[in-house]
């Protein structure tokens, strides 16, 4: 290993007839300063190895704010207590594991010791399901819809990716004040003669506002990404299935889903990831309420953690470590698939 | 070169010089207290603290005014954390047991301390063993207790039942506000706060019966299903509005605002309203607060208040004191509680000159203050006996999955045992 490699070349202003101004006497002087200290790094590094001093800052970053609170979220899985540091908590093995496993019917809430956790599992469970379809699906038809030659079509664009630009808090705000008991929409409702519907306070239906109002707020996203990859099906292919009298149908169906099937994956992960998630719409939409009926995975380790007044971050980091268990299986999925498809293309 | 390195050094010899500067004018001291707000209370301690500014010119104090859901959720965690305030107005002291500020050596006289507060209330922020340990002052006494919109009765023709009553039972209340709130026209008959203290007061009053002898809890008690029972079937029959305790999730809601706009006839609150009906429901009608309904337990409301605490993790711990001995003083808690409209919980402050010409408040707090010695042992017990914080929230949280269908009153009791004492048992781990 060379490690006396040559010393980085001095950056001097060349010169001028003028005198230097007042920025380049500083640029230089900034410069200089960079020089000697390198310098001397390189000189007993290599050149080689320079490249782990420009990537340090990054990776202080990284093992800061993400690796060091992995590793502590994993150890506050293996503590009790209500204490913040950890030099406080008590080691109690794999006892807050065994508490969100104690069920004798799992897929019986009531009979699990923690049944808030496994009320939000299963919550959890039909929200990713049946968001993740309905959005797919109506990302699907909008970029469809949003490839043809249409009037406007820049508009409609727009339009539909608006939604993705609001700050979900401002989206959940919104559509409380539209859909709470004295809200916008009960409102019409109630001067057309109408009853008030406990849109927000029935368990059914807030469960289907949060799906609609989540799809409604991310779909746009979902559509664009699918009208990339419509976009980038050759045209000459649709030609030619019309030349041999294919219909709509089975053009989109031979054609269309085929090629757009590796797209289609990577928006299905994403929503799917995205959908575990769920928190930050939920909780000023509903809180988790009525009752638990809106309460996913997240919020129930939040507030094991942090609102309930025993704060029991064990729990909490226990079934975080949970989650990430899915997260990880989720995104492993999500690559070896995109890898797949990239192989069969 | 030689030019670009006294560019910088003269650039790094002024920087400095700057900094020293800013040093050697001693900025004032500056403190933060997290502060929340039910009426103007606010708005009168920023008055105190200017006065307390304007004679101390060494420090300056900064109200940080967050939401009492902050102060419930949030602070713990910041104190915990080391990132918490110099001082804050708290509710749940038993939260911040171990992080309070010992001022004992720090206030001017500790013995005025001493005399002055309930000693009760004194040992309440201190952890078991501690005797001695001064952390805090309790600012504001409240006593909880149904308050009834009077005109509504009247209209309905509905005769007020403590009107002719020395002891109205909460079934008996119930029915007369159904009877006022259907004859008017009034969408509701009667609101409780979602909270597990309000729950709590009648509860009790029913005969529930949580402390035991021998250090015990136990929530299952005919008294405990009693008021349980009263709270569901008013849902079930319509009579309360749905908001609170199931459209607001897992947070404490409270039903004033129905109240205020006429939309209950009798609502379940507590004292610090006082101050916000006298404000924002001026002549609208008349209102009032009502005994405690009766049971086979008593007549209870439950005890509460807040406290003026300070923070072992303060930089300036002298001149917190300064600024809490200055708060804790008689004068200037005498006018806190006149113009904030509430029940001090200083001993030494004798009759108060409320700051209010509205005979409605002077009566609500008049009424409030018959209420103290009715409150139960179970009461206090549960307020200051440090256990509350495993035993409200599970309550409240359990009676709501009731309300809203997902439990049974049944599982509902077993699962509240279940979270008091896992809640107990980890923070004793």
């Amino acid at each position: 290993m060379n490690r006396t490699a040559a010393p980085l070349e001095k950056s001097t202003a060349s010169p001028t007839p003028q005198s230097p101004n007042f920025i380049q006497i500083l640029f230089n002087g900034f410069v200089d300063l960079i020089d000697r200290l390198m310098a001397p790094l390189q000189n007993l590094l290599g050149v080689q190895r320079m490249a782990y001093i420009f990537v340090l800052p990054n990776l202080l970053i990284f093992g800061i704010f993400i690796i060091l609170p992995m590793i502590l979220n994993l150890s506050y899985a293996f503590t009790g207590s209500t204490q913040l540091f950890p030099a406080d908590r008590p080691f109690i093995g794999a006892d807050n594991f065994a508490r969100l496993f104690e069920c004798s019917n799992f897929l019986d809430p009531n009979t699990c010791r923690e049944d808030v956790f496994w009320r939000a599992v299963f919550n959890s469970t039909i929200f990713v399901i049946v968001q993740v379809s309905f959005m797919v699906v109506m990302a699907l038809t909008t970029a469809l819809a949003l490839n043809r030659k249409i009037m406007l079509r820049a508009f409609f664009r727009s339009v539909f990716f608006y939604p993705v630009l609001l700050s979900p808090v401002v989206v959940a705000l919104i559509w409380k004040w539209i859909l709470q008991q004295d809200g916008l929409l009960n409102a019409v409702i109630v001067s057309l003669g109408g009853t008030r519907v406990p849109f927000l306070l029935n368990a059914e239906w807030a469960r289907v506002w949060v799906i609609l109002i989540s799809v409604w707020a991310q779909m746009g996203f979902f559509t664009l990404i699918l009208l990339a990859g419509l976009q980038a099906i050759p045209s000459e292919l649709y030609e030619a299935a019309s030349m041999d009298g294919a219909s709509a149908w089975a053009s989109f169906r031979n054609i269309t889903l085929p090629l757009l099937m590796p797209t289609m994956t990577v928006v299905l992960v994403l929503a799917l990831i995205r959908a575990v998630q769920v928190f930050d719409q939920v909780v000023p939409f509903t809180n988790g309420g009525p009752g638990t009926a809106t309460t996913y995975m997240v919020q129930y380790i939040y507030n094991t953690g942090f609102t309930n007044q025993t704060r029991e971050y064990g729990i909490a980091a226990a079934a975080s470590v949970l989650m990430a268990l899915i997260l990880f299986t989720l995104t492993f999925a999500q690559l070896r698939l995109t890898r797949a498809g990239q192989n069969e293309s | 070169m030689k030019k670009s390195y006294l560019l910088l050094s003269l650039i790094v010899v002024v920087l400095l010089a700057a900094t020293s500067i800013s040093v050697f004018a001693q900025d004032p001291v500056e403190l933060r207290i997290a502060w929340y707000n039910d009426g103007n209370e606010g708005e009168v301690l920023r008055d105190l603290l200017d006065r307390f500014e304007a004679e101390n010119s060494d420090i300056r104090v900064v109200v940080d005014t967050i939401p009492y859901d902050a102060i419930l959720n949030q602070l713990p965690v910041q104190v915990q954390a080391g990132e918490g305030p110099d001082m804050a107005r708290v509710t749940d002291q038993a939260a911040y047991r171990g992080y309070y500020l010992d001022m004992r050596s720090l206030v001017a006289d500790a013995a005025y301390w001493d005399a002055s507060f309930p000693a009760a209330a004194l040992a309440a922020l201190r952890l078991e063993g501690d005797e001695t340990g001064l952390y805090g002052f309790p600012n504001q006494f409240t006593v909880s207790a149904p308050y009834i919109n009077r005109t509504l009765f009247e209209q309905a023709g509905v005769e007020v039942p403590s009107d002719s009553m020395d002891a109205v039972t909460w079934e008996e209340w119930t029915e007369a506000a159904a009877s006022a709130a259907q004859a008017t026209g009034t969408p509701y008959a009667i609101a409780m706060d979602r909270s597990g203290h309000r729950f709590a007061g009648p509860m009790f009053s029913q005969g529930a019966v949580l402390f035991h002898d021998d250090g015990t809890i136990t929530i299952d008690s005919e008294g405990f299903r009693s008021m349980a029972q009263i709270l569901i079937d008013w849902h079930t029959r319509g009579l309360t509005p749905v908001e609170v305790w199931v459209g607001s999730g897992g947070t404490y809601s409270a039903g004033a605002d129905f109240f205020i706009n006429g939309q209950v006839a009798m609502y379940m609150s507590g004292s610090w309203q006082v101050g916000r009906f006298a404000n924002d429901i001026g002549d609208a009608f008349d209102w009032e607060v009502v005994p405690n309904p009766t049971g086979p337990g008593g007549s209870t409301g439950m005890p509460g208040g807040t406290f003026m605490v300070a923070f072992s993790e303060t930089e300036h711990p002298a001149e917190v004191a300064r600024v809490m001995d200055y708060l804790a003083s008689a004068d200037v808690l005498r006018e806190f509680s006149e113009r904030s409209l509430f029940i001090p919980a200083h001993l030494g402050l004798g009759e108060l000159n409320f700051a209010t010409d509205n005979p409605l408040a002077e009566a609500a707090l008049v009424a409030f203050a018959n209420e103290v010695p009715k409150l139960s042992d179970q009461a206090y017990q549960l307020q200051y006996g440090g256990q509350g914080f495993a035993i409200n929230n599970p309550i409240r949280d359990r009676l709501t999955q009731v309300i809203a269908g997902e439990l049974t009153l049944d599982e509902a009791v077993a699962r509240i045992q279940q979270d008091i004492d896992d809640a107990l048992a980890t923070a004793g781990q």
